[in-house]
């Protein structure tokens, strides 16, 4: 039987499908993302979160910040967002494209080494 | 009876588009700490009110509270455009008390000001969903500007569609590159300047009369 590896082992990291994100409200995705990096989890979401996500998931993480405990997070993402290329008839009819891979961890365990448009290169360290 | 409510409801309207005219826009300034809002701020009200809106100072956070200076005239080729400027904390994703202490504080300053600071980034996130009508997104030209809180903030600001005004400041340093900001947010028109030593404001003022009058 395979040994049960713990939290000291390693780091563990979080794939989060689109589907999976798909029918979740606003909050329940920001929850499962800071519950996880909270953790000391890496969370990467393969469709991203759409703006206002993003400004909300900023509001919570800095209610959340404790001295010693918890910093805040990284939170990566190419770029180019593709909001900027749409209409606004789009955007009225809820087709607001946010899908971009986004990695985000501990502020305190994850370090961007390098990002372009087309790469994204971080260092990830125990806690 | 239908006539008189069509001719109340006409009236309110015409009324309240009146007075949503004669309003003030309130424009947020807005950036990552230490990229010279203050100093923006306080060269605007200075330049136009005598009095300043916030201190200033190269330890970052030192704005911990959004702040409002209200019917800031700017006058313009002799129009006038009327602004409140809300001086915003700077906006990050983390707050580590320790390198405060880098900055000869003592261990409680430096927590108290780690969660002031915090609390004034949600602040300034608030504000930003709901209370202002466009943006002025001030960078340090001397850093890099590729950064994913810069991206994440105009992919904010774009959504909402305000109107926004991005200012390559600091470039009286050595280090200085307008550029690098130019081809990091191709989508928006950069203005630079250096809010400390007043260079090129005739232009910044021209923009911001020309973005929100």
């Amino acid at each position: 039987m395979a040994e049960i590896k713990g939290p000291d082992d390693g780091v563990q990291i979080d794939l989060i499908s689109g589907e999976r994100m798909d029918g979740l409200a606003s909050m329940e995705k920001i929850r499962i993302i800071l519950d996880g990096v909270r953790d000391g989890n890496i969370v990467i979401l393969e469709e991203g979160l759409s703006p206002d996500e993003e400004s909300r998931l900023i509001e919570v993480t800095m209610t959340e910040i404790s001295p010693d405990e918890f910093n805040g997070i990284e939170i990566e993402t190419y770029p180019k967002s593709e909001t900027a290329d749409q209409s606004i008839l789009d955007r009225i009819m809820g087709k607001e494209s946010t899908k971009k891979l986004t990695v985000i961890g501990p502020a305190n365990q994850i370090e961007t080494l390098h990002k372009d448009e087309t790469l994204i290169s971080a260092l990830v360290s125990r806690k | 009876m239908g006539l008189l409510t069509n001719l109340k409801d006409s009236i309110s309207r015409a009324a309240s588009t009146l007075f949503s005219e004669e309003d003030p826009k309130r424009i947020g300034i807005y950036g990552p700490p230490n990229a010279g809002k203050t100093t923006l701020a306080n060269r605007i009200a200075r330049d136009w009110t005598g009095d300043a809106v916030g201190p200033e100072s190269h330890v970052p956070h030192e704005t911990r509270r959004a702040r409002r200076k209200e019917n800031v005239e700017i006058e313009r080729d002799g129009k006038k455009v009327t602004i409140d400027i809300v001086d915003t904390p700077g906006v990050t994703t983390k707050v580590d008390y320790t390198e405060f202490l880098e900055h000869d504080m003592e261990k409680d300053d430096a927590v108290r000001r780690s969660r002031e600071a915090t609390e004034g980034v949600a602040e300034a996130m608030h504000w930003l969903r709901e209370d202002v009508d466009g943006v002025i997104y001030v960078l340090d030209s001397a850093t890099d500007p590729f950064t994913q809180v810069n991206t994440m903030l105009i992919g904010i600001i774009e959504s909402q569609d305000l109107p926004v005004l991005i200012l390559a400041n600091k470039i009286d340093l050595e280090e200085s590159s307008v550029q690098r900001i130019r081809n990091a947010y191709p989508q928006h028109e950069t203005i630079p300047l250096s809010a400390l030593e007043g260079d090129n404001m005739d232009e910044v003022y021209d923009k911001i009369a020309e973005y929100f009058g």
